[in-house]
């Protein structure tokens, strides 16, 4: 067995099709995982297409083939809505497709942009025992790769299956915020037969997916494509309106709404607090994404919205967002990415496969290092990120080592752009404006975990206004909860039975 | 889309657009604005709402032509087109009160309008005079043809004072000259200015706060700066007030003019000069050449 990256040919792959119901278990687990061609990483930063390229059939095949099957299942434990993966690996294995993606789609509507963006390695194959036995993380089998390559396959080949609409029931539910909880949420309503009406802020539907996540990493006609089909199962969508603003939440409730959902996100970007943040050059990550995605930026001056360009760009953070960042910055021309982060490599939250990219495309990791102050220059303009390193300390109640500023040891990197990605809180608006919906400290929602109901009767919450900063799929499972419970609300509602609270 | 339903020319490079947004007429009160994306390809740039009609469901916006989304808008948008996104109403309600003074305190306010910042002060100054204040209007600009609203503001104001720079129209000066030979000229009677409100071009405003600031008269700022939502959600928008960083969009518009880095201000919002300069060079280079093909350009836009 060995851990190196092989490609196997067209007749190796067939083979060990051909074989898969013949292999033992300790065979079939030293079977060489199937690596997928990705961009070369000099050739990519010059444009925003996607990075790894999908499987072929075969190559899916074959990665499925690796597949153990454990009794326990610990991929559907680490799924955080407990996709059955062992099924629909069996499935592709055998070839059958369709039944693979239907298989996934019971439990995950958007198979596409989660086979992209999940954190696998800390979900569904962070306890893959294929890759316990490499002794190697990267080394499991690729779920997510499957299954974008099934979603991918399934809209090529035409026919995309929509989940059955149900009998219309004549009850309407308001759904704040396209993004993924909302869209989520929206599908599951249709199924259950109720009116579904989205309202977004923004001119287009998909939330973080289309103004945050860049093109490169999931390419935005996949997220039309799962707008147009929750359009075609009847969901509506009504742009440019803010809740809190365009109306309130109780003004949808006089309008006739029965329930709403609150899936308005985490959009109020955090900045580190150090002088010189009012500098020309410094930007929240989530403007200086959103100026690059979902206004098209890249595209300047063919679309109308600029976003500076410069040879010299510090990011800080460590997650996803400042990994996005950065490597839009080597898209937009930069020469020299340096990507700030307080503590070790260990502990950023960022998605490995994000992380190797961004390394690979050159981006400059600066660990331990905490930034102090941003340089200007007479200008204004900023001309270097004032940082000091760190070394770790004790552990903090969370158990990781906390960061400990080295007296004396800073550094100057020249740069130009300062982009912050160290978080987002909750937006405030919609638990500003309405009565009754009490809020943590944080400025999340409080809701029932069972049903994702707020304080208030009939409004249900979920995504990253409840949890804070978390993943697509989270937010996605909130909004498959709460529309099961908003089904259960409505129906006890018409019932005239107490309300499951 | 939001269907254009009467386009007037206010003054040179002032157009003055009555849309279809019922929601936003619906709910705005004084001092809000809208994000507007005239097209598919614009930016979305952030206008003062300067009237509404709740019955037509209709909102006003004047539109000075300054760069390429403003001159495209003013140029080739006319009545029957549509914009594509209109997007609130935005910002809080201008307090309609005097800081520091209790809710029932009715007093003077000045309004203080510098070109087409006459269009938002509509609002303001009608609600501060249906609220039983008296207003007190000062509108100004560099010359005649740059003055827009001035029979609108006069008839909710107990006074209207215009000034331009050259003296083609009205007294000859600035608008912190005629603001301060109002606060003296009030407080010589016996009377006072207890607010002001100042709406125009960044400097203006600025000179504004700094003409009242020995008269301690509070004054409000509202403040027009690079945005991309509007809704709080990307910073773009911020502003330094009294040591602070703030957000224009949902923290404002308006601020304590004694309190705002104007120059900060300013200095972030000529971020994208070269761009926006390089944006209009293209644009009046591709509608040039347009022009000369297809005579009827502004029939055949697409958007
Ligand atoms: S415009 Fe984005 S936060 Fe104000």
């Amino acid at each position: 067995m060995s851990n190196t990256r092989v490609n196997p040919s067209a007749e190796e792959l067939a083979a060990r099709v051909e074989r898969r119901g013949e292999f033992k278990n300790k065979e079939r687990g030293q079977l060489p995982k199937i690596f997928w061609a990705e961009q070369e990483p000099g050739e990519r930063v010059g444009n925003i297409r996607e990075v790894p390229f999908a499987y072929t059939p075969m190559q899916a095949r074959a990665e499925a083939v690796r597949c153990l099957s454990c009794k326990n299942e610990p991929c559907v434990s680490g799924c955080p809505v407990g996709v059955d993966v062992p099924a629909f690996l069996k499935l592709v294995a055998d070839g059958d497709f369709r039944g693979a993606i239907r298989r996934i789609k019971e439990t995950n509507l958007l198979p596409a942009i989660c086979g992209r963006v999940c954190p696998q390695e800390s979900q569904c194959q962070e306890n893959c025992m294929v890759a316990k036995v490499h002794k190697d993380l990267g080394f499991a089998v690729s779920v997510g790769k499957i299954e974008a390559f099934l979603a991918d396959w399934e809209r090529e080949e035409g026919g995309v299956e929509l989940p059955p609409v149900g009998a219309e029931t004549g009850r309407r539910v308001a759904v704040i915020g396209a993004g993924p909880s909302g869209l989520a949420c929206a599908g599951d309503l249709r199924r259950f037969g109720h009116e579904a009406v989205v309202f977004e802020a923004f001119h287009k539907a998909g939330g973080v997916l289309v103004y945050g996540i860049p093109e490169f990493r999931l390419p935005k006609d996949i997220v039309q494509a799962e707008v147009d089909n929750l359009e075609r199962m009847g969901v509506r969508f009504e742009f440019d309106t803010i809740v809190g603003q365009t109306f309130t939440l109780d003004e949808l409730f006089e309008e006739g709404f029965d329930a709403v959902y609150v899936a308005t996100g985490a959009g109020l970007p955090y900045f580190v607090n150090i002088p010189g943040e009012d500098a020309n050059g410094v930007y929240s990550a989530n403007e200086y994404l959103t100026r690059a995605n979902l206004m098209g930026a890249y595209r300047f001056p063919e679309e109308d919205t600029p976003v500076l360009r410069r040879d010299d760009v510090a990011v800080l953070g460590g997650g996803n967002v400042a990994m996005d960042a950065a490597r839009t910055a080597l898209r937009l021309g930069a020469k020299r990415v340096y990507l700030v982060y307080r503590r070790s490599r260990e502990e950023m939250p960022a998605r490995l496969e994000e992380v190797h990219h961004a390394e690979e495309e050159g981006v400059e990791f600066r660990m331990l290092s905490a930034p102090v102050e941003i340089l200007t220059g007479s200008d204004g303009w900023v001309r270097a990120l004032r940082v000091q390193r760190c070394e770790l300390g004790e552990p903090d109640e969370k158990g990781r080592r906390r960061p400990m500023p080295i007296e004396g040891a800073y550094e100057e990197l020249p740069v130009q752009i300062v982009i912050e990605a160290i978080g987002n809180g909750p937006n405030p608006l919609i638990p500003k404006t309405t009565r009754g919906l009490t809020t943590t400290r944080h400025g999340t929602l409080v809701v029932e975990e069972a049903t994702m109901m707020t304080t208030r009767k009939g409004v249900f919450a979920g995504g990253d206004i409840v949890a804070g900063a978390s993943t697509v799929i989270l937010a996605m499972g909130h909004g498959r909860k709460a529309a099961g419970a908003i089904d259960a609300y409505l129906k006890a509602e018409a019932a005239g039975l107490p309300k499951p609270v | 889309m939001f269907p254009i339903i009467l386009k007037e020319t206010l003054g040179e490079n002032v157009t003055l657009f009555e849309v279809e947004a019922p929601r936003v007429a619906r709910r705005h009160r004084a001092g809000q604005f809208v994000m507007v994306r005239p097209h598919t390809a614009s930016e979305r740039i952030p206008l003062t709402i300067a009237d509404v009609d709740k019955e037509r469901g209709t909102i006003t916006l004047v539109v000075q032509a300054v760069g390429k989304t403003t001159i495209e808008m003013t140029g080739e948008f006319e009545e029957g087109d549509e914009f594509s996104n209109v997007a609130g109403p935005l910002g809080n309600p201008t307090h309609i009160g005097v800081p520091g003074k209790p809710d029932d305190f009715r007093g003077v306010v000045a309004c203080v309008a510098g070109g087409i910042g006459a269009a938002p002060m509509l609002p303001i100054a009608r609600a501060f005079r249906d609220a039983g204040h008296e207003v007190v209007t000062v509108l100004g600009a560099r010359r005649k043809d740059l003055i827009v609203f001035e029979d609108r503001l006069g008839s909710v104001s107990s006074e209207l004072l215009v000034c331009t720079d050259d003296g083609s129209y009205g007294q000859k000066g600035f608008v912190t000259d005629v603001l301060r030979g109002l606060i003296e000229r009030r407080r010589a009677a016996g009377g006072d200015v207890d607010v002001a409100i100042a709406i125009g071009p960044p400097l203006m405003m600025k000179f504004c706060s700094k003409t009242t600031e020995p008269y301690r008269v509070p004054t409000l700022v509202s403040l027009n700066t690079i945005m991309v939502d509007g809704t709080g959600m990307c910073g773009g928008c911020r502003v330094m007030v009294g040591g602070a960083a703030r957000y224009v969009c949902v923290d404002g518009p308006e601020f304590d003019g004694h309190q705002v880095d104007f120059d900060g201000m300013m200095r972030r919002q000529a971020m994208y000069k070269p761009e926006e300069a390089a944006s209009l060079a293209r644009y009046r280079e591709k509608n040039h050449t347009c022009r000369l093909e297809v005579p009827s350009a502004a029939a055949e836009r697409t958007s």
